[in-house]
């Protein structure tokens, strides 16, 4: 093995990629565009949710209740009549929907407990589930405090105290945009190592290098540094211009020691990369490819959602996934402030699946490369 | 003479900053067999696209066949008379598809009937004796055979003009002079066509009727052979076309000498011992023995896929041998050992240097790379430059250079660290006589005064002549090994050329060598003249778009890694995102700090420990460990119960429970927040009743919620409806966007330029196989949805199904609009990865409804066919809705399908630009 081919092998991967404007402007766009707009247009928890209400009881109780469902939450309630409901419901205009019987304000007063229907379209589960929660919550403050007027308080009850801790308002923005950057990081770094050992497979580049005093280690550690090199840099630049500036989100752990998280990561990643870059015989087959790996890899590294709520096999089948440690790592370091004597074990394991993914694909290169003949 | 079929005016035609047509005006008679010579990146290429319609005319006139090509009316017209055979092997043809089916897609886009074009094809076929080899794939077919099947295509519409773009570069003789028969033979029958063929071959030239040699952009000279002959006082025409070059071009050049050989010592430099290479089942090479001594120059001859190249890569170690033995400097050839290989040096057949490199950038990366001494690489690559005319293009990409050009260099990058030993395979394809003769001189040098051993394939029979010794290839075996005189004298030959066709028609047998001459004309009447022509107008062929169809699905067919990919793809990333996008969180980890430690206390923490949504972890003792815990991601929340819980509660007095949360992940903590509001609720209930009995006070008003569709608000009912538009976007629409641009990087997409295929039915009948293919996926993905999910399929079928058709018609019609934009497969796969994954999984309602988004989320979810499928689906799926109460999502994607069209049509080129 030899450093200076390694180093001029890298170097000319760079210039590669600085002659390809249209690689560059992917880049450009995804760590820019891409995080800004997979950041913000996630909604807030739950936001501008469609409500619809059908309001017969017409009395100044149901009238306070139609106003309090406010934004950001809430959309301005559409007031409708009951035959309406199912209708808008099924076209999917409406995630919930509330019906106030009539003669509701006169039973609450009467003291006959008399019910409100909440109809949920359940099959969106994140409004659903969070949103019918704020639905009842709004709706029994506002009974309370109708009833509070003409009657005594109530007994004292045991507060719950909740604080969030890390994203005290929960913005979605914060967790979105870190997400994305993971994301594009992982996408990146298997589409310009894989892709173009394809490429270079196609044109017969890397068959020439292997006539030469060149090894198939140093072919490879050499697309590993400088594309990881360029992903990197561009990452932790759109970590500080558009994550942290622009969309202005505070991170609160060690940005070195994120970076040193991240290279690790993009040492496996691209070693990823090369190793499907071996298994495909066609660009077509390296995009399907991309495709079943790429989509798990977001999906199920607790990036989407949490972890917790995967199936046990999944959860197991995931740990050989180095996405899973980065987001670990990443969520870690950039949201809770972790130290290197916290995300250690996601580091170890980022260096032990990148160095056998590494190693099979060393394995499999030289046979891969002269396949295509 | 005839009136002209191809009048150029003032033709002149600019590639960014070089100029490849100089302003050319030119008449070419008809009814005649002319020529188009000059070296290679002269314009003739260029010269013979415009002429032929694929290229745009960008300054000056081309009229052909009596009208202006500019003119998109009259190239409609005329198209169907013309025939057109690009450069390069095969290079228009498919694969994997066979001989008769390749011969069948482009008599189909020329509009010939059932009955004719059986006829046409068995005629044809038959009179190129490929007839017996009607159904083996085109790949398989050596390269003289792929030459005379691309001819066949091209001649299978009976055109008046045929149009050929180097047709036999890379051809073995046998081939070549058989191309050349058939031409006559046709020509013979039918007197009214007019051929003009581009070659870099001087001496297929000479038996042309009419010549033009070019040069720079320029037209030098025209006339017969025996006219330029006369004219520059030359025997022969190579002679004569080095004659009419202008004096700068000419410079330095003086014709080829060989020194005799000086004895050897003897020594084998490379050594092949029973040598055999098997791809599969395909023996490649057989049982090969060659043994080249040091200083010798070898020649290997033999037609394209004979085995040469495959030699060639073994006995440079890029390829093991199958069986036998490969002897390297007296030693046997080890992969594996990088010393001996800085002692040999290989050039590749096909350019094969960084093209992304300028050319000294290549040349130092390759010395360093060769490990080079840093202190000689400059002056060793400036020598190198120097040698082989580099200079004037040091900081140029090698993709703008000619051809002869971007083999100096290969041949310099090979040079570069002195090998002993040099294997190049056909260094000298395709670059014209001047730069062949320096290049030659080079390698005389070489061999004379520094005994470096050159082992060279070439199909040029003047380099073979020139080799000390040679072998000829045919079909994996070396036929014969001798010197060129030892060569003729063996066979009895005059010349070196009929010894080489006397042994390959002995080797592959009488009959391939004397072709029947069944006529083709006599088989089926062409259906000359523009009237007659079924295909002529302007409208829309059904057949055209079959054609492309069946081309497509029978390519698809014969991957079936492709195929099983996207189909079980689809399956498994059902399977992976259903899991993957779950709502139910449950088992969330809390530890309790408990600084009361009372009973009432305990009962709290006990409380939680029930529920099924947390699980319990050791209780922390302080704030530190509280802290530490949370920070590892441990805990996603830590419950405080203060000193004095106990005691405050029995007085009645207000108690506060403090309750941290992970914030880090918004959805989780929202999720935990209600989660504990409701254990809390609960608790506080139970205590409510414990103490005051059953005489608590009801509630002042209770709601009823009803989850609607979903009841138990199970995510997998609700997700795995809304994957299965995202998964028949994504994998559609790659495959829909490579298939077009897989046809730019290979040049087949020069069928569509050619051909009277118009814009739409090429691009229907690229669309078609996959949206069949994903409407198989459809199929699969509901079933798995009804099985293995036990999602009930509650509403209307057909519209489920109808609303599916639609959709993939959107998501490959996503596709070739994206392809139409970009130019190669790793743009194409990059943009619509991009352009897909993000817009379907975010802003289309899979977790958010897109009434909820904002600003450009909210324009996209508005617009993107994906939000539309995705209400048709959980509709069709879980909503029990029909066609009736769909229509809102029906019109949105029907009108998305004439848009994409409409679109991809505008963007596509029908002429090279």
């Amino acid at each position: 093995m030899r450093g200076a081919n390694i180093y001029h092998l890298g170097l000319k991967e760079l210039w590669s990629l600085a002659r390809d404007p249209i690689m560059l402007m992917m880049i450009v766009f995804v760590f820019t565009m891409s995080v800004y707009a997979g950041a913000t247009v996630l909604p807030e928890t739950l936001h501008l949710a469609p409500i619809a209400i059908v309001d017969e009881d017409r009395s100044p109780l149901s009238e306070r209740i139609i106003a309090a469902f406010e934004a950001p939450y809430f959309l301005p309630p559409q007031l409708i009549e009951q035959p309406l409901m199912d209708e808008r419901m099924d076209a999917g205009l409406d995630t919930f929907a509330l019906v106030i019987p009539s003669g509701f304000q006169r039973d609450v007063l009467a003291r006959r407990s008399p019910a409100i229907q909440l109809n949920v379209d359940a099959t969106r589960v994140s409004q659903a589930l969070t949103g019918s929660g704020y639905v009842q919550s709004i709706v029994s403050t506002e009974v309370q405090t109708f009833v509070q007027h003409s009657q005594a308080t109530p007994p004292a009850a045991v507060d719950l105290v909740m604080r969030m801790r890390f994203n005290p308002e929960l913005t979605k923005t914060w967790f979105g945009a870190v997400n994305k950057l993971i994301d594009n990081i992982t996408l990146l770094a298997i589409v310009l190592t894989g892709a173009a050992l394809i490429r270079e497979r196609e044109r017969g580049t890397i068959e020439h290098l292997l006539v030469m005093p060149v090894t198939p280690f140093e072919i490879m550690a050499s697309k590993v540094w400088s594309m990881g090199l360029v992903v990197l840099s561009a990452g932790l630049l759109s970590l500080r211009i558009v994550v942290s500036g622009w969309l202005a989100v505070p991170l609160a752990g060690s940005l070195p020691l994120f970076a040193a998280g991240a290279a690790l990561y993009l040492f496996a990643a691209t070693s990823l990369g090369i190793f499907l870059g071996t298994f495909a015989r066609s660009m077509a087959q390296f995009g399907l490819l991309l495709m079943m790996v790429l989509l798990p890899l977001q999906m199920l590294s607790g990036g989407v959602t949490p972890r917790e709520s995967m199936p046990e096999l999944v959860r197991t089948l995931m740990l050989a996934a180095p996405s899973t440690h980065f987001v670990m790592l990443a969520q870690g370091i950039l949201f809770r402030g972790a130290t290197f004597m916290v995300v250690w074990p996601q580091f170890l394991a980022l260096l032990l699946i990148g160095s056998v993914f590494f190693a099979v694909a060393h394995a499999r290169f030289r046979s891969a490369i002269t396949a295509m003949a | 003479m005839t009136p002209p079929v191809i009048q150029l005016c003032e033709v002149r035609l600019q590639f960014g900053a070089t100029c490849a047509l100089a302003g050319v005006s030119l008449d070419v008679a008809g009814g005649m067999l002319s020529g188009l010579v000059g070296p290679d990146g002269v314009g003739k290429s260029s010269l013979l696209a415009l002429a032929a319609g694929t290229r745009r005319v960008q300054q000056g006139q081309v009229l052909v066949l009596g009208g202006d090509m500019a003119n998109p009316r009259h190239r409609r017209q005329v198209c169907p008379r013309i025939a057109y055979m690009p450069q390069g092997l095969g290079n228009n043809l498919s694969p994997t598809l066979t001989v008769n089916e390749n011969v069948d897609f482009f008599a189909r886009l020329f509009g010939l009937g059932r009955t004719e074009r059986r006829s046409r094809r068995a005629a044809l076929l038959e009179r190129t004796g490929l007839g017996r080899f009607g159904s083996r794939p085109a790949g398989q077919l050596s390269g003289g055979m792929k030459q005379k099947l691309g001819l066949c295509c091209a001649l299978i519409h009976n055109p008046d003009l045929l149009i050929l773009d180097e047709p036999t570069t890379g051809v073995d003789p046998l081939s070549r002079r058989q191309f050349w028969d058939l031409i006559a033979g046709i020509r013979r029958e039918h007197t009214a066509m007019s051929v003009l063929v581009a070659t870099a071959s001087m001496e297929e030239a000479a038996s042309f009727d009419w010549l033009v040699a070019m040069d720079n952009g320029r037209v030098l000279s025209s006339g017969s052979p025996a006219e330029l002959l006369q004219r520059t006082g030359t025997t022969t025409p190579e002679a004569a076309f080095i004659a009419l070059l202008p004096e700068a071009r000419r410079q330095g050049h003086h014709p080829v000498t060989i020194p005799a050989r000086p004895p050897g010592d003897g020594q084998v430099a490379i050594e092949a011992i029973e040598l055999s290479k098997r791809f599969g089942t395909f023996l490649a090479v057989d049982r090969v023995n060659v043994r080249i001594e040091r200083g010798e120059i070898f020649g290997f001859l033999g037609s394209n896929g004979c085995g040469k190249s495959t030699t060639m890569k073994v006995l440079a170690g890029l390829l093991p041998a199958s069986s036998g033995q490969v002897r390297l400097f007296q030693r046997p050839l080890n992969a594996d050992d990088l010393r001996t290989r800085r002692r040999v040096g290989y050039m590749s057949q096909a350019f094969s240097l960084y093209s992304e490199l300028t050319v000294h950038q290549n040349l130092v990366l390759h010395a360093r790379l060769f490990q080079v001494q840093a202190a000689e690489i400059t002056a060793r690559c400036a020598d190198l430059m120097q040698q082989f005319g580099l200079g004037d293009f040091a900081d140029a990409l090698p993709g703008t250079l000619p051809l002869g050009v971007r083999q100096r260099l290969s041949l310099a990058v090979a040079l570069v660290h002195r090998p002993e030993l040099l294997i190049l395979d056909e260094p000298t394809s395709g670059v014209d006589p001047i730069a062949r003769d320096i290049f030659w001189q080079k390698l005389i040098d070489l061999s004379r005064s520094d005994h470096v051993t050159i082992f060279l394939s070439t199909h040029f029979i003047n380099e073979a002549q020139r080799c000390d010794r040679l072998s000829l290839m045919h079909a994996g075996r070396v036929l014969v090994s001798d010197t060129p005189a030892g060569l003729m004298v063996r066979r009895g030959a005059a010349t070196l050329e009929q010894a080489f066709i006397g042994y390959l028609e002995e080797a592959s047998g009488a009959t391939d060598a004397n072709p029947s001459a069944a006529a083709i004309t006599a088989a089926a009447p062409p259906p000359a003249g523009p009237e007659r022509s079924p295909w002529e107008g302007e409208g829309f062929s059904l057949q055209r778009l079959g054609s492309y169809t069946r081309r497509e699905a029978l390519e698809l067919s014969r991957d079936p890694i492709r195929i099983t990919t996207a189909v079980l793809g689809s399956l498994f990333l059902m399977v992976v995102m259903a899991f993957g996008i779950n709502m139910d969180v449950e088992d969330l980890p809390y530890a309790v700090l408990d600084r009361d430690d009372s009973t009432a206390s305990r009962d709290y923490a006990l409380n939680l420990a029930g529920s099924r949504y947390f699980i319990e972890h050791p209780p922390l003792d302080g704030y530190d460990a509280l802290d530490r815990r949370m920070r590892t991601g441990e805990l996603s929340v830590a419950i405080e119960l203060p000193p004095g819980f106990g005691r405050d509660l029995k007085r009645g007095d207000p108690a506060a429970i403090g309750a941290w949360i992970d914030g880090s992940m918004p959805l989780r903590a929202e999720t935990v927040r209600s989660y504990l509001q409701g254990v809390h609720g609960q608790w506080q209930t139970d205590r409510a009743r414990r103490q005051l009995g059953q005489s608590s006070a009801p509630a002042a008003a209770s709601i009823e919620t009803r989850f609607r569709y979903n009841p138990d608000i199970l995510s997998l009912v609700a997700m795995v409806p809304a994957t299965i538009p995202i998964l028949l976007l994504l994998i559609p629409a790659i495959l829909a966007a490579l298939s077009v641009v897989r046809e730019k990087e290979l040049g087949t997409i020069v069928n569509f330029y050619a051909t009277p295929v118009t814009r739409l039915e090429f691009l229907l009948g690229k669309q078609l196989p996959y949206v069949a293919l994903a409407m198989v996926n459809y199929t699969l993905l509901t079933l798995l949805a009804v099985t293995l999910f036990a999602v009930p399929l509650t509403g209307s079928v057909a519209a489920q199904a109808s609303g599916a058709l639609i959709y993939v018609t959107c998501a490959t019609g996503l596709g070739l609009l994206i392809s139409t934009l970009v130019r190669t497969q790793i743009a194409a796969l990059f943009t619509t990865a991009v352009l897909t994954i993000l817009p379907a999984t975010s802003f289309c309602g899979l977790l958010d409804p897109v009434s909820s988004l904002q600003g450009a989320g909210a324009l996209i979810g508005a617009i993107y066919p994906t939000a539309h499928a995705l209400t048709i689906s959980t509709g069709t799926f879980s909503k029990e809705l029909g066609f009736g109460d769909l229509l809102r999502p029906f019109t949105a994607l029907l009108m998305t399908v004439p848009v994409l069209l409409g679109l991809s049509v505008l963007f596509l080129n029908k002429q090279e630009t």
